[in-house]
Formats: structure tokens, sequence, C-alpha cells
């Protein structure tokens, strides 16, 4: 039986720079993978010497996982500066996801801020691939400014397959000719039919909530509006309680957890 | 051919949806459609503020000169937005540029007149308030949320 707490080594076989302070890294099994994964899961990344954090999956095919990390602190520093061929820990994956499945026949929104594009990038490949099974697909994106944005090659792909792409940004430079606004603000262009639609939103907290709250202002029930939650995730297996959100430890219940159960919660000063 | 009247622009726009058919009658009064290629400035910041535009189309960006920076855009508004509320309250001069980013198509209404028209009929007058004070209100939380710096993490170093 795998230890759950061991640790699979991966080499890093491509590393690509997404933003000034984040890069896309993929991973590649050294022997033993951590095997099929879900969008919205994620895994512990462990730096050699370093220490180890939760990083959700932002991608992938075969063995072969993606990571996209932003460097934020001492373990995400040496993640994000590991090089082709470097070796990493990577243990999971862990979590419950997003569960597309679950949204077949609704139009699916999906509401990224900042890094929080990553983990939705699996739903959208997922959903992309199984287009007849969905109705209306829109993905709104928010960033800082315009170099902060994520995966904008991946955009020219994704607006040919379908998909309401509406990005915007806080601050925008002389270059750039798109929306300036928060993202919030994209909620009433978007195509959707409010009580037929399943809604994905992954971003920092203030954002998710203003977010849930522009959805429910729509039509969009807290039901149908889905979060990934983020806390301090440690032994990623419920079992040292760091991620304990009220009743739920998020590395086991969520990330991802439906607003009208994480919207209370979130409410909770200090909870 | 287009065959749209100023009341069926004004009567499909999101901003006046549920008014009454006398309501909008009397608005149309004072207002035309009106297009701007791409690039068109619309007005200038301090320029006297006498109109407003229902957006149909396109996209427009609210902006501000900053030296050494040029022509810096705080927001873009599109499709089912309002442009313009400088117009209502004196000095009735411009807070901020605007200009387009794209083809727009609006309905361009009359500042002066639609003012005149609130002050005769003070019906119309408090459902065009109300509705301008609901858009300024959703404008005042978006700049609040931004000023969060909505997408940084709890770790982030900036």
């Amino acid at each position: 039986m795998t230890d759950l707490m061991l640790p699979l080594p991966y080499r890093v076989t491509a590393r690509r720079l997404e933003a000034t302070d984040t890069v896309t890294l993929t991973l590649a099994p050294v022997g033993e993978g951590i095997g099929t994964w879900e969008p919205g899961q994620f895994t512990m990344l462990y730096g050699f010497g370093v220490g180890e954090v939760p990083i959700s999956i932002s991608g992938g095919d075969g063995g072969r996982i993606h990571h996209t990390v932003r460097d934020v602190g001492a373990v995400s520093h040496a993640l994000c500066g590991t090089g082709v061929g470097g070796r990493l820990g990577v243990r999971g994956p862990y979590g419950h996801g997003w569960d597309p499945d679950s949204a077949e026949g609704n139009d699916l929104l999906l509401v990224a801020g900042g890094i929080g594009l990553a983990p939705l990038r699996p739903v959208l490949t997922w959903a992309l691939a199984r287009r007849e099974r969905y109705g209306r697909i829109a993905l709104l994106v928010g960033a800082r400014t315009p170099a902060d944005l994520l995966y904008p090659r991946e955009y020219p792909a994704w607006r040919a397959a379908g998909v309401q792409l509406l990005v915007t940004v806080d601050r925008a430079d002389a270059g750039w000719g798109g929306h300036v606004g928060v993202v919030t603000t994209l909620v009433d262009q978007a195509d959707f039919a409010p009580d037929n639609t399943v809604a994905f939103v992954c971003g920092p907290e203030p954002m998710m909530r203003f977010t849930a709250r522009a959805l429910g202002a729509r039509g969009v029930p807290d039901r149908a509006v889905r979060v990934s939650l983020e806390r301090n995730m440690r032994c990623g297996i419920a079992l040292c309680g760091h991620c304990q959100l009220g009743p739920l430890l998020v590395c086991r219940d969520g990330p991802v957890a439906s607003y009208d159960v994480a919207g209370q919660l979130l409410d909770v000063k200090e909870l | 051919m287009i065959t749209n009247t100023a009341y069926q622009l004004l009567a499909a726009h999101p901003f006046l949806a549920g008014m009454d058919q006398p309501q909008l009658n009397r608005l149309a009064s004072w207002g035309h459609r009106s297009s701007f290629h791409a690039g068109t400035r619309i007005f200038s910041e301090g320029g006297q503020a006498d109109r407003f535009w229902l957006i149909r189309e396109g996209r427009v960006a609210l902006d501000t000169h900053v030296p050494g920076r040029g022509d810096v855009v705080i927001e873009t508004l599109g499709p089912g937005s309002v442009l313009g509320w400088s117009w209502l309250f004196s000095p009735f001069r411009w807070h901020f540029g605007a200009a387009t980013v794209e083809p727009t198509l609006t309905v361009e209404m009359d500042g002066k007149g639609v003012r005149r028209l609130c002050d005769e009929d003070p019906v119309i007058g408090y459902e065009l308030n109300r509705r301008f004070v609901q858009v300024v209100v959703q404008r005042l939380q978006a700049t609040r949320v931004r000023l969060l710096d909505l997408y940084s993490g709890p770790g982030d170093r900036r």
C-alpha cells in the first residue's frame, strides 16, 4: 500500500513563464505516478529541503501533470525556481474537485480571478471535450494587469471552440484594448440562463464572495455556485486539522464547495 | 434598412427596462441614435456635460490624463451600460473623458431636455433618478472592490 504521506518523485519536463511571478511546471513521474485526477483536485508539491504546499492541478495528459505556481512564499519560490530536469515531490491527488459531470445539461459559467484560472482550466478542457453535454460555456477572467493574465496563448483556441471569453484587468497599460474593471462587472455581459446555470468560481476569497453576490443579483442561486476554498492545508488527508473551516476539513471535504454551504462559513470572521 | 425608432431603441435598452410606454415616449423625444467609430473621443474631462448615452453595442473607455502616462483608462463600459451622469448634477462638467474602444452604437440623450422633462414630470424624474443612483451605487461598489486589490492572495508579498 502506498504511504499517503510519502511524496512521489517527479521530474520537471517543461517550465513556462506565465507572468512575472507565475510559472507552469509540467511534471512527469520518475517511477510510480499519482494516478488519475479530477478537475479541481490538488496535490501537495514538495520542494526538497524547503517544504510542501498545496497546488491545484492545472492540466495534464497521460501521466504528466501541470501545476501553475505563483511565487508568494519560500516554498512556492523554490518550486517556481525549479528548472527543467529538476525534481519535486508530489502527493495526491486530494480533495473533492468541481465535479463537472454534475453540471451537465446546464450552461456552464467559469469565473476566475488571478491565479484562480489554474484550477478552472481542467474544467474547461473537460467540458470542451464533451461539448454536447453542456449548454453555453462562458469564461470570465479578471487580473490585476494584462501582464498578470494566465494562459493568454490559449484564448484563441477557447474562443474558436465556442467559449464566450470575457477578460478584464484592474489596471490597463497603453497596449490594452480590452475591458477595464473588476471581474464582477463582467457577470452582466455573460450569456447564460440564470436558472439553468452552474457557476464555478475560483480566486481569492473576497473575489469569490463578491462574484457570488453578483451571480445572486443576476438570479443564480447559491446552490448552483461552487467555489474553491483556500485554507492552510498541510497533510492533505484530513488528519492534521490545519485546514478546518467550521465543520469542513477543506483538504477532504473541499476544496470545492457549494456556495450555499461555503458562503455562510466565509462570512464568519476568524473561522 | 434600420427601422427602429428612438422609442423602440429605448424600450429595448436594459437601463430603462420596466418603464411604461408613455414615459418612454416622452423620453424618446429627447433621444436619437448615434454611432461612433473605434477610437472616437465622445467627451473630454472638464467639458460641458449636456448629454448621456445608452450603449447598445460596442465598448467605451472612461479615462483621465496623467502627465507622463497619457490617457489612463479607469473603466470600460459595454452594451447595456449608461455612459455619463454628470449631466444630472451641477456644475455639469465631465469628471473623466470617454472614448470608444470599438465601433459603438448608442442612443444619445439630450441632458438638458431630460432634466427639463424630469422637472415637469416628477414621476419620470423619480424613476430616472432611481435608476441612475443604482448605476452610481454599482460603480461605487465595483470601485471599492477594486481597492481591495481583489486578485491578491493571503500569502502575497506584493
